[in-house]
């Protein structure tokens, strides 16, 4: 059974320091929501306040449609994955699995028919002796998935699990945890800062920065329609032409910036006059002429090969480089460095919203 | 016979060092590591075998093999000393058994032991009881602060010396103590309270004068556990004492039980406490020891019976470290 999960304008504060501010959504049932951010931007205190170790300072956390205050970590029906995993050391693969059976008092036949079923869910049959140090970094994250999963939670809760891995493992687990959602079809909310795995396994993700959540949306959404200049660098390369608006209607905005007026998109509305930041993604840029208003020219400073695609990077303003990229399959002539070279973009794919606060590098 | 072991002593010390020292570069697993010898050249590779044999010869070896021997002899006056009465002999050891003057069991000395080792296993448990939680407070609950004021209240009445403590204590329990006079002020009893009897006062003081030494294992063991851990517990599901017995407990055993230990082993070794806090009728056993050599100067007699108490001790702590499956080396992990 999945419960959906719904924050009502949850705030939480440490002394003087506001972790979360005013955080309200709704996560559907069965649902994989994911918080994307980078650290400290209050994502950990939003699942924190979830599980219950951790009572928000104004607002109301609800699953089920039940309010969650003063309701404890060990009465919720919320199941947590901890970012180092937290496995018990002194017990076994199948004692770990099984502690949340064993403190709910089911006898010792029935818990061990229920490890060896969850030991077959997560690929790891016959191995429920072993101890936990005797395991690989893949399958000790597997066996929390086991443990988490064995109390039979309403929602799973997962704090950037797969950070301890290696990146093929990581890929792997991606697609394992993905999967392990759709069978067991529960609501999974998972932290983490890469956005990588944000947007391939969820159905729906909140970016957050400095304790706000800036925009809620699928994958695509997020991706293609920022919202804002923070979500807009934070997810995905991007490179921000940032100016004042020289012209602006409903369809689209002219920003002038250091490289002369540039055309986007103008879905916030910015007015003639607004300070703005124009985006316009590595793999929307081209290398050549097009219109005026949609052409950049510069130095290219450097040109990197990586197998699939190549990166030009381009002198930009204020230090920040121009980044291209081609596919390897296209037929372009690649500028040499050191030479100048124009490049252009479609319209549409570019992207004015208000000036904001970007992502760190 | 017996001075030539003395003599050989010595000699046995220094070869197992200068092995020891020969050794010790094959244990180090980095294949340039150099000996002890090439890194401290000859002249001073030596010096410093021959200082730490000696030190560990002179005040580790020799004073208890001496006591040793001397439990295995006769009491003898100076002049008989190495004459033909200076034989081995078991009747020290056999006096604790069996009284030598009327041949009765000796009663009095094997309750005085049996009631000094379950006293200080009662002290252990006590200390335990207390030091727990308030090691599980400072090391996963407390803030810094609170931490720092609570080891400070911890540390600073130690600087108050045994005998203060010791007799301050006893006025505090009299009969006519502030405790006594509470009590009945109070109406809760009509007549004071013989705690000093009942060795209410031996207890208490034996667990205030070992408190640290069961604190800061605990303390140590119980802070290097993962927060996490806590929690994963917690959310599973997991109530308060369920956690401490299947999370917290497990882990910082090797702590719980190199805590205990010393706490046992001091409690049942110490002479202060006993002595000016238990009651009329109560005989620790270190009290008898200490009048066979200074009272009675049988100093045959005194050392079979230390050694008897330290064998009785070290029974029981490997007994106790069976049951609860510890291994020795954990406990000085």
């Amino acid at each position: 059974m999945s419960a959906d999960v719904e924050l009502d304008r949850v705030t939480v504060r440490f002394g003087q320091f506001t972790a979360v501010k005013e955080a309200s959504l709704k996560i559907a049932g069965g649902e994989f929501f994911s918080f994307l951010g980078p650290s400290g931007c209050g994502k950990t205190t939003i699942l924190r306040t979830v599980s219950g170790f951790l009572d928000p300072s104004e607002g109301a956390v609800r699953i089920a449609g039940k309010d969650m205050i003063g309701i404890g970590a060990n009465k919720r029906p919320t199941a947590l994955i901890f970012q180092n995993l937290a496995l018990f050391p002194l017990m076994t693969v199948a004692e770990n699995i099984t502690y949340g059976l064993r403190v709910r008092g089911m006898n010792k036949a029935d818990r061990r028919k229920r490890a060896d079923e969850l030991l077959h869910l997560i690929a790891l049959p016959g191995q429920g002796d072993k101890l936990v140090s005797e395991l690989s970094g893949g399958q000790k994250q597997r066996v929390a998935i086991a443990r988490a999963l064995a109390v039979e939670p309403q929602v799973l809760l997962l704090d950037e699990p797969l950070s301890a891995l290696d990146l093929k493992l990581r890929q792997h687990m991606r697609n394992e945890l993905r999967a392990i959602q759709q069978r067991v079809g529960i609501t999974f909310i998972y932290i983490t800062h890469d956005q990588g795995e944000a947007l391939t396994m969820s159905d729906r993700i909140a970016v957050m920065n400095n304790g706000v959540i800036e925009q809620v949306g699928d994958g695509k959404a997020v991706y293609d329609e920022p919202r804002t200049s923070f979500v807009a660098s934070f997810v995905g390369e991007n490179n921000p032409f940032a100016g004042r608006v020289a012209k602006a209607d409903r369809t689209g905005a002219v920003v002038e910036t250091p490289f002369g007026l540039l055309r986007g998109r103008n879905p916030n509305g910015v007015k003639e006059g607004d300070k703005a930041i124009l985006f316009v993604r590595p793999e929307a840029l081209r290398v050549g002429e097009g219109p005026k208003d949609a052409t950049v020219t510069s130095t290219v400073l450097n040109v990197a090969f990586e197998g699939n695609a190549s990166h030009i990077f381009l002198k930009g303003a204020d230090k920040k480089d121009i980044t291209l990229t081609v596919g390897r399959l296209e037929r372009v002539e690649i500028p040499e460095q050191g030479s100048t070279a124009s490049v252009t973009y479609n319209p549409d794919l570019g992207l004015v919203l208000p000036e904001g606060k970007l992502a760190r590098e | 016979m017996s001075r030539l072991f003395v003599y050989l002593i010595p000699v046995f010390v220094i070869a197992v060092f200068m092995v020891m020292a020969h050794f010790e570069r094959r244990v180090a697993h980095d294949p340039t590591h150099r000996g002890f010898f090439d890194r401290n050249g000859t002249v001073l590779g030596i010096a410093f075998i021959a200082l730490v044999a000696f030190w560990t010869l002179f005040l580790v070896v020799l004073p208890y093999l001496y006591m040793v021997q001397e439990s295995f002899h006769p009491k003898l006056v100076a002049a008989e000393r190495g004459g033909p009465k200076d034989i081995l002999t078991l009747e020290q050891y056999r006096s604790f058994f069996i009284q030598p003057t009327d041949g009765e069991v000796n009663t009095t000395h094997l309750w005085a032991f049996f009631f000094s080792l379950a006293a200080s296993a009662a002290v252990t448990v006590l200390n335990f009881a207390i030091c727990y939680p308030l090691a599980y407070y400072m090391a996963q609950a407390g803030s810094v602060q609170k931490v720092r004021l609570l080891m400070l209240a911890l540390i600073v009445p130690y600087w108050v010396n045994e005998i203060l403590r010791a007799f301050s204590l006893r006025l505090l329990l009299a009969s006519k103590g502030l405790i006594n006079q509470v009590l009945m002020g109070l109406g809760l009893t009509d007549a004071p309270v013989d705690f000093l009897g009942n060795n209410v006062g031996l207890y208490v003081g034996l667990s205030y004068a070992y408190l640290l030494v069961m604190m800061f294992p605990l303390y140590n063991a119980v802070e290097s556990l993962d927060k996490n851990q806590i929690e994963a517990a917690r959310d599973l599901g997991a109530p308060w004492w369920r956690i401490h017995k299947d999370v917290v407990i497990p882990y910082a055993k090797p702590g719980i039980a190199s805590g205990c230990t010393m706490v046992f082993m001091l409690s049942a070794g110490s002479l202060a406490a006993p002595q000016f806090l238990g009651g009329p009728k109560t005989l620790w056993f270190t009290s008898i020891v200490y009048d066979f050599f200074f009272q009675a100067f049988n100093w045959p007699r005194g050392a079979a019976y230390a050694f008897l108490l330290l064998a009785g001790c070290i029974a029981l702590v490997m007994l106790m470290l069976r049951v609860f499956k510890v291994s020795l080396g954990e406990t000085i992990r």
